[in-house]
């Protein structure tokens, strides 16, 4: 038992924030923001050519790294901090977590390879318009027909989608329910009858793309695993999407605190710091009250995913609320200490508002994780 | 970073958990109740005291020589998870063993831990805390009580003069630790000294105080000419206020992961009853069920962080939150197992006032956010030293 981060840990935490100072600075964030891809192309290629981060939690038998959810929630957490806007939440904790869980040793081979060496982007293509979370809001359908199968359907909330040379779709056979008839299917982005398109999101620095799939033909090796087999390893990579997300909302959280409280030791009224008043320093020290539980909450759900001791989906669910409770806090406060100015399209303070709430929706809300909490804690089903 | 334990590690939790089981379902069945304030039977308390003292299961982080194992923080974690499992009862010595013992540990001379440590650990002597009084509660610096040195029959002793006020424990304590100023008018944190000093003598009045619960846990102290001897004050007079912070530091010890696991025994029969009379399927119910049982995970994976990282002498950020975050979630809990125990949570079960479990404990949680340093001082203490914020002006004589 030793729940610190070690040495090596702390190296790469070190070099990450070396990373973001330059890559996550607030005017390279909001250019990158306003460009069509959404994010710069440059500082992405550093942060998976040369860091060699779109690997890290990847094994080495893939060209990955070899380390797990721990230094990924440390790349997570450092990237959030800044809200630095990249494709590396959707290829590497969204897609390849599927890819890795569901498909082949030979699948994940050709895969998860090019996506380790930063080649390939990836997206997952799960909710439908509904834009119910998990399972449930799978919008796409794969009608099979001997050797031939088919994708018809929409998936509408699609993470950098836009942005993806590869899409892993998610998909049920028709009329199929719960963890019955799910089946995951590799598919390059440029594939014919895919058409995408990028949406207005309220977080423009995690933009979404509609994904249409209009009869696309897809053969079974571009199937993941067994047809309509892979609920269990789609659930299982959510969960460690899940824990990624929320160690992003914990870098959110820390950021929010760092900004404002830099801000009131600096702002003067009525003659005085207005930290030095107890009604701001309170809100400031509850901000971090909540962010350092969010961190405990999701460097646990990390270590749990590591060393498989204990519930994965009680941690994951535990990390996903809170983090996301913890963010919106934070930013919230961030908003209001810093008065007027908190309030502007030119300050910071929006960038972060709009990422803790469309965090805190993506792969399901607060609510939703303590419902899902309520029943693995045995409280049977709600009235 | 990892959660798991060792081999050796599990065989030590074996071991106590198989010491525990034994005397709990033994010669100790009848103090089986998990819970942590209970005054009603204070002789077989402190023979349960004695018990885990013989055994060496009282103090275990202490070194051997003051009755301790020297167990490894990770020895220290999961012993206390293994007494709150059994249901063992709240620790009558908790006073002594997790803060006045640390303290002489770490500031002590020799003699003092020879003197008091052995002791402490075997449930000889029990222990209180002489902080408050009815002028310095938040503000502690503000202490009036007054000690100074006299000749006595056996050498020089400290004679005190003054009052304390909500005393956990006094009436079953045999040595109080003590702030008390030694400086002739000094002020604020200067001229304060720690002392050791014996409660039984004729300087002494202790006055119970009912609290809202119907029980007087704590007291009034008078110390009207109260001695103790010269050597009894820990570090160098007039350096009493240092010594007085460092052991408020120590409540953030391994201890933290019993009360814990009083804190889950507490919740499931919050569940049992939600199950039991349909609360649970309130989706509002529900939801703050689970807060709750969120909350108390993240609570333990805190003081691991904070555990671990004292361990390598580090004051981690999530040190200074961990108070106002455990109290915060225990007051909240109180509300919440009235919330699902509805109008039968408000009836006692015996006259005059005996009340069901949850429902004390609805009341005593709204201690938790008092003692040890209110929420608001608490925030206080985190922007100022942790977020370096400016300090709360003071105000004039
Ligand atoms: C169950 C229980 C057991 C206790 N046991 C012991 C014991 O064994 N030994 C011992 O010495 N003491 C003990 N105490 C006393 C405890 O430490 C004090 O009650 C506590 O420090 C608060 O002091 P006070 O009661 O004087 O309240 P006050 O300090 O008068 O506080 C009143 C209110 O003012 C607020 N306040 C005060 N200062 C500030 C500030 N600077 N900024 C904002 N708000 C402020 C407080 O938060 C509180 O809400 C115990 C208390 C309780 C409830």
């Amino acid at each position: 038992m030793q729940f610190a981060f070690t040495e090596e840990q702390d190296l790469i935490r070190e070099a990450a924030q070396t990373f973001f100072r330059e890559h996550g600075a607030s005017q390279r964030v909001r250019a990158a923001m306003e460009t069509p891809l959404g994010y710069d192309e440059g500082s992405w290629a550093t942060m998976v050519r040369e860091m060699g981060w779109a690997g890290i939690a990847l094994p080495e038998s893939v060209g990955g790294t070899g380390l797990g959810n721990v230094e990924l929630a440390i790349l997570q957490e450092e990237a959030g901090r800044c809200v630095q806007p990249s494709p590396f939440f959707s290829t590497v904790c969204l897609a390849a977590p599927a890819i890795r869980h569901a498909g082949t040793p030979a699948q994940q081979e050709s895969l998860l390879g090019p996506i380790a060496t930063g080649e390939a982007r990836a997206a997952l293509a799960l909710t439908g318009a509904g834009g119910a979370p998990g399972l449930e809001g799978i919008g796409v359908t794969l009608e099979r027909s001997g050797r031939k199968s088919r994708l018809v359907g929409e998936a509408s909330y699609v993470v950098h989608g836009h942005a993806a040379d590869l899409l892993v779709v998610a998909a049920r056979s028709p009329g199929s329910r719960g963890a019955e008839g799910v089946s995951l299917i590799a598919l390059p982005a440029g594939t014919k009858g895919v058409r995408i398109e990028k949406l207005v999101a309220l977080d423009l620095t995690r933009p979404m793309a509609r994904i249409r799939l209009e009869n696309v033909e897809v053969t079974t090796t571009q199937i993941l695993g067994e047809p309509e087999a892979a609920a269990a390893a789609l659930t299982q990579a959510l969960r460690l999407a899940q824990i990624a997300l929320a160690a992003e909302q914990t870098g959110g959280a820390q950021g929010a605190l760092e900004t404002t409280t830099a801000y009131a030791k600096q702002r003067v009224q009525f003659g005085r710091a207005i930290g030095s008043f107890q009604a701001i320093k309170h809100r400031l020290a509850d901000m971090m009250i909540a962010a350092e539980a969010a961190k405990s909450a999701a460097y646990y759900a990390a270590c749990i995913a590591d060393t498989a001791i204990g519930e994965l989906a009680e941690a994951a669910a535990i990390a996903k609320s809170r983090c996301s409770d913890a963010f919106f806090d934070c930013a919230a406060n961030m908003v209001q200490l810093h008065g007027g100015i908190g309030f502007t399209w030119e300050h910071d303070a929006q960038l972060y508002f709009k990422r803790a709430r469309a965090s805190s929706t993506l792969l399901g809300t607060p609510q939703y994780h303590r419902e899902l909490l309520a029943q693995l804690m045995g409280l049977g089903a709600a009235s | 970073m990892r959660l798991d334990f060792s081999p050796q590690e599990e065989t030590f939790r074996r071991e106590a958990a198989t010491w525990l089981e034994g005397q709990l379902s033994g010669p100790f069945a009848d103090l089986r109740t998990g819970r942590a304030h209970d005054i009603s039977a204070p002789e077989r308390r402190k023979e349960w005291e004695r018990a885990l003292g013989r055994a060496r299961w009282s103090a275990i982080g202490w070194p051997e020589e003051y009755g301790g194992r020297n167990a490894t923080l990770a020895e220290q974690v999961i012993f206390a998870e293994e007494y709150a499992r059994a249901r063992a009862p709240g620790r009558l010595g908790h006073l002594g063993i997790e803060l006045c013992g640390p303290t002489i540990l770490a500031l002590g001379t020799e003699a003092q831990k020879r003197r008091f440590l052995p002791k402490m650990s075997a449930g000889e002597e029990y222990w209180c805390q002489g902080y408050s009084e009815p002028n310095a509660g938040s503000d502690l610096s503000n202490v009036r009580t007054r000690a100074r040195l006299e000749k006595g029959p056996n050498g020089p002793e400290w004679v005190i003069e003054g009052q304390k006020t909500w005393t956990s424990l006094a009436q079953f304590a045999d040595w109080c630790f003590l702030v008390t100023r030694t400086e002739e008018g000094s002020t604020g944190a200067r001229g304060l000294s720690y002392l050791l000093v014996p409660m039984h003598q004729k300087g002494v009045t202790i006055r119970p105080i009912r609290q809202m619960t119907g029980e007087a846990e704590f007291n009034e102290t008078f110390f009207d000419g109260a001695r103790t001897a010269a050597e009894n004050v820990v570090g160098a007079p007039g350096e009493g206020w240092k010594v007085a912070m460092a052991t408020l530091s120590f409540e953030r010890g391994a201890s933290t992961l019993a009360q814990q696991m009083g804190f889950r025994n507490q919740l499931d029969a919050i569940i049992g009853a939600a199950k039991d009379n349909g609360a649970a399927r309130d989706p509002l119910i529900r939801q703050r069920l689970a807060e709750a049982y969120a909350g108390l995970k993240i609570m333990r994976a805190s003081s691991l962080r904070m555990l671990t990282s004292a361990q390598s002498g580090k004051l981690s950020p999530e040190a200074f939150t961990y108070k106002i975050f455990w109290a915060t979630w225990h007051r909240k809990l109180g509300e919440l197992a009235m919330d699902v125990l509805g109008p039968a949570g408000e009836l006692g079960t015996a006259a005059p006032y005996e009340l069901q479990e949850l429902t004390k404990m609805f009341l005593f949680s709204r201690a938790d956010t008092i003692y040890a340093g209110t929420n608001q001082v608490q925030r206080n203490i985190i922007a100022e030293r942790a977020l370096g914020l400016p300090k709360e002006p003071r105000g004039g004589a």
